[in-house]
């Protein structure tokens, strides 16, 4: 099977923009990935749109009426917080399977403010009765599950949101870019302990969007700033002891990063970067372990040590992360995926990881679907 | 006659309401609730209906401070392991919303109770269940 690469992608700066509708937003961070690659819409021979807050209408094809309506086929995809990785990751299987030589996928969400909502209940609210179903709270209580068994601490895991909020200060597409001391995040309005607001993602609308390429036609354009992608993993939550009360988060990451080292041939101290699914401070610490990058409980110890700041063994979501860089559902899995694209080009600016030749990224939808993809440079 | 707020949720004519679930013949995994085949194993007629145990411990929690609107707050979002298996999430009462004051593995105990004062568009009543420390007794 041929290797697929990554020739174009870009994302906007994150941020909030109520006068665009979702078709616009991915429109524009599609044609601004069409540019990275220098190439046009008549040269897609697919799309694969992720978009969750409005799945249920065609934002694809809505797309291409904005850019361009080439009659190819169009899939729309909605995977929880997974779904920008699960369409770049169908846009990849398309590739690896013959059918197309140059793909587009395009991720895009406008979200509200607050804390997200889930499905409608019938009878009566449940929330506050039986417990939370509150995103924060949700990723508290996994948090709360590694204290019980490793004794982290609070500080800790607000070491996490003092970290990517510092590392954002050298983002300009972030959509925060400040300083958030230790006292600070500590002493933040509480959320859902231990996460405090400055712990919990922020919601912002985005899009972002890559040109895939299989290898001979990359070669044909010119390799030039292409990164290949050496693994491309999804998975769901298998049968879990405690499954019904609370969504594991852990085993899918687990088995997704032990598949993904195994496709590319690495091991985690292959990596020269990591974008992962910070969603809640407390989930950082936790994918430490599942994505292999320290040993099971080590992980309050990798962040006291500045491990995985920037300059440190291996780097964190330099891009800020979804704490500071902003978290808009759809888009998430491809910005993250721009973000260690620019690092392998050595385009990343401030914040560039020096020699980056290898990174993985992750996402974690609730409910669950995790992705992990591993790139790697190509010395053209 | 209040409605369950949720259906494994079983209220009897005279007694005690219970928690319903099934149990796999074959793997022994046990559910709260009702499945169609067993998630664990895939068995299928290999389920059978159980009565839940109304004791159980504390294996997580979160201190919620910030819910919906018209929730209110703080409360204790708690998930626990029933003793004879199966797992379940509802709000801990009886201790205070504090970090120090709730142990992991803290023995709690299954009681129902009305929902709050929560009530459906018909203005129907529901029961719902909670967890309390088994010493608040």
């Amino acid at each position: 099977m041929t290797d697929v690469y990554v020739l174009g992608i870009d994302m906007m700066k994150f941020g909030r923009f109520p006068d665009q509708t979702v078709p616009q937003l991915g429109a524009h961070a599609a044609l601004m990935a069409l540019d990275d690659a220098r190439l046009s819409i008549v040269d897609m021979q697919a799309l694969y749109c992720a978009n969750l807050g409005q799945a249920n209408a065609m934002i694809g094809q809505r797309i291409l009426q904005q850019i361009g309506q080439t009659g190819v086929p169009v899939i729309n995809c909605a995977n929880a917080c997974a779904s920008g990785a699960t369409a770049f990751r169908e846009a990849w299987i398309a590739i690896k399977a013959g059918l197309y030589d140059l793909v587009l996928a395009v991720g895009v969400e406008q979200m509200g403010r607050g804390l997200l909502t889930g499905a409608p209940t019938h009878g009566i609210p449940t929330e506050g009765l039986l417990g939370s179903g509150t995103m924060p709270a949700v990723f508290a209580e996994a948090g709360m599950e590694h204290s019980r068994r490793y004794g982290t601490r609070f500080e800790q895991f607000a070491k996490v949101a003092v970290k990517n909020h510092h590392h954002a200060t050298m983002n300009p597409k972030a959509m925060y870019q400040f300083e958030t001391p230790l006292e600070q995040v500590l002493s933040a309005e509480m959320i859902a302990y231990p996460n405090t607001k400055l712990m919990c993602s922020v919601n912002v609308d985005g899009a972002a969007a890559a040109v895939l390429a299989s290898e001979r036609k990359a070669r044909e354009l010119g390799l030039g700033r292409a990164v290949r992608v050496k693994a491309s993993v999804l998975t769901s939550d298998p049968w879990h002891e405690r499954g019904q009360a609370m969504a594991d988060i852990n085993t899918c990451t687990r088995t997704a990063a032990r598949q993904a080292y195994a496709m590319a041939g690495v091991g985690p101290d292959d990596l020269d970067l990591v974008e992962l699914h910070d969603c809640f401070a407390t989930a950082e610490l936790l994918h430490y372990e599942n994505l292999g990058l320290c040993g099971d409980g080590e992980a309050g110890k990798l962040i006291d040590a500045g491990e995985t700041a920037l300059g440190g063994r291996i780097p964190v979501n330099v891009s800020g992360g979804l704490l500071s860089k902003g978290h808009p559902l759809g888009a998430t899995g491809i910005a993250n995926i721009y973000e260690i694209t620019t690092h392998l080009r050595g385009e990343a600016g401030q914040r560039q990881v020096e020699g980056a030749r290898l990174g993985m990224t992750h996402v974690l939808g609730l409910g669950s679907a995790c992705a992990v993809h591993i790139l790697e440079r190509v010395d053209a | 006659m209040p409605l369950p707020v949720v259906p494994f949720l079983k209220i009897p004519e005279d007694g005690e309401p219970w928690l319903e679930g099934c149990v796999c013949r074959r793997c022994d995994t046990t559910y709260t609730g009702q499945r169609l085949a067993c998630a664990r194993c895939g068995a299928r007629d290999s389920l059978e209906t159980k009565r839940l145990s109304r004791s159980g411990t504390l294996h997580t929690f979160s201190i919620v401070h910030r819910s919906f609107p018209g929730i209110p707050v703080p409360y204790v979002s708690a998930v626990v392991d029933l003793d004879g298996g199966g797992s379940l999430k509802a709000n801990l009462i009886g201790v205070p919303p504090d970090p120090q004051h709730i142990p992991f593995g803290l023995p709690v105990e299954v009681t129902f109770a009305d929902a709050l004062g929560r009530k459906d568009r018909n203005g129907n009543s529901y029961l719902s269940y909670f967890f309390q420390p088994r010493t608040a007794r």
